[in-house]
């Protein structure tokens, strides 16, 4: 380890994490905002869903240099080409928890609302949708995670990331620059994921004593398995 | 041209076929360093994750696993270890079973903790030894989820083993790779095709292994729920 390395290379690794950071984040939210129709129109029709379902899961399992390597005579070697994969990759994990979080809502909570007039949108605005966000968080937090892992693979067909570092490193056989890369994906990822549990308890404070509801929605039952990779 | 009409008309080509480095041959060496890997995760993650599963103990650890598992940047692990190791057998052994690991043990353990407590009680109710209801009840009724977490650890296994071209290994991501570095485009489509169909098999064999696996009981089970 040449600690010297980082202070000459700051701005270097600065800009690499904003990129990093940006092909990470950009999926996961245009992930959320897709999944979110997506998975409200499963719950409503639920003929819907499992062909949604069986879907993203035969997607998921493609490998994503795969994917960006398909999109490169669309999109050219641009961040485009990184961000359609794994906004892909985002949904996949990220439907099931929309699903999973509206049909959480318990039926007298929702009788309830219908009960005080509440029509059916805006039942889902008010009721719903607040209720759901524990478990829509979770994904998100799989997604982002995901993502701004899998954002340095991107660097193989040249858009840039803290991947640069790893094949510029494994170029020079110089490990400091693999180890300064391994960490700061590392950090941005926790980073960003500690952002959405904060975001999560501020949206729903009424679950801040709860901490074993946390823990619940961390560890639901395959969560890992369909929620991953890459 | 589209990307299916490139990968096609390199696919199509005889010579892609024959010799040390055609497609039957990577695609026998990809299979073999995914089927190593994901076997030796499995030999180390499913004693343990039942183990923990049917203790409850270490729960702790497995939770924060999952959950730093998915941060591991896979394509820096293998450089690095490939950077500090050289280039071995062991330099993409070990990131490949080390990544393979989580998701098997997760699932095994969600799987065996899950298993309902009055269906154990029946077990010993029955006469059943402690090491008998782990494998006549416990396991069983936890093989769903254990075939999900290795499927999972296989589909990524495989996605990592494409990576791991990059450091020299052979497989279907020598053609992604080699293709990127000399630019020539039909052969990374091809590649990325081959290696994309391989993953989608992967994922229909683990179907079928489902289907010979989990006990028709749970099956109907899951169709009737």
């Amino acid at each position: 380890m040449i600690w010297s390395y980082i202070p000459a290379n700051a701005a270097l690794i600065r800009q690499l994490t904003i990129e990093n950071a940006v092909l990470g984040i950009v999926p996961a939210v245009l992930g959320l905002i897709i999944a979110v129709p997506v998975g409200i129109a499963c719950v409503r029709w639920g003929w819907l869903y499992p062909p949604v379902l069986s879907s993203t899961s035969v997607l998921y399992a493609l490998p994503s240099l795969a994917l960006f390597i398909v999109l490169i005579p669309y999109t050219g070697l641009t961040d485009t080409t990184v961000i359609i994969p794994l906004t892909l990759f985002s949904l996949c994990v990220l439907v099931p928890n929309v699903v999973d979080g509206l049909r959480s809502v318990p039926e007298p909570v929702r009788q309830a609302a219908t009960a005080m007039g509440f029509g059916a949108l805006r039942r889902l605005v008010q009721v719903e949708l607040p209720l759901a966000i524990p478990v829509i968080i979770a994904g998100l937090r799989v997604a982002t995670v995901s993502s701004i892992s899998l954002a340095s693979v991107g660097q193989l067909i040249g858009v840039s990331s803290l991947g640069y570092l790893f094949i510029d490193g494994l170029q020079r056989d110089f490990p400091t620059e693999l180890y300064v890369g391994f960490v700061m994906v590392i950090i941005l990822a926790l980073a960003a994921d500690l952002v959405l549990v904060l975001a999560r308890r501020l949206l729903t404070p009424w679950q801040r004593r709860d901490a074993r509801a946390e823990l619940r929605v961390s560890v639901r039952p395959g969560t890992l398995g369909e929620g991953v990779v890459r | 041209m589209s990307f299916l009409s490139f990968a096609w008309n390199w696919l199509r080509a005889a010579h892609q076929w024959q010799g040390s480095d055609g497609i039957p041959v990577r695609i026998l060496e990809h299979l073999g360093y995914s089927g190593l890997s994901l076997l030796i995760a499995a030999l180390i993650a499913l004693p343990l994750g039942v183990a923990i599963g049917h203790s409850g103990r270490g729960a702790f650890l497995v939770v924060n696993l999952a959950n730093a598992w998915r941060s591991i940047p896979t394509l820096g692990l293998l450089v690095l270890m490939a950077v500090l190791l050289g280039f071995s057998a062991l330099s993409w052994l070990i990131p490949l079973v080390v990544l393979a690991i989580p998701p098997i043990l997760v699932n095994a353990y969600e799987g065996v903790l899950g298993v309902d407590r009055d269906l154990k009680d029946a077990a010993r109710g029955m006469g059943m030894t402690p090491w008998q209801i782990l494998l006549k009840v416990e396991v069983p009724v936890a093989s769903p989820l254990i075939v999900l977490g290795l499927r999972t650890a296989a589909i990524f296994v495989v996605a990592t083993a494409t990576i791991a071209a990059e450091i020299g290994l052979g497989g279907l991501g020598r053609y992604i790779i080699d293709g990127l570095a000399s630019q020539i485009y039909p052969e990374v489509a091809g590649g990325a095709a081959l290696v994309a169909l391989l993953a989608l098999a992967v994922q229909v064999a683990f179907v079928l292994i489902r289907r010979v696996v989990v006990p028709v009981g749970l099956r109907m089970r899951a169709r009737s729920s």
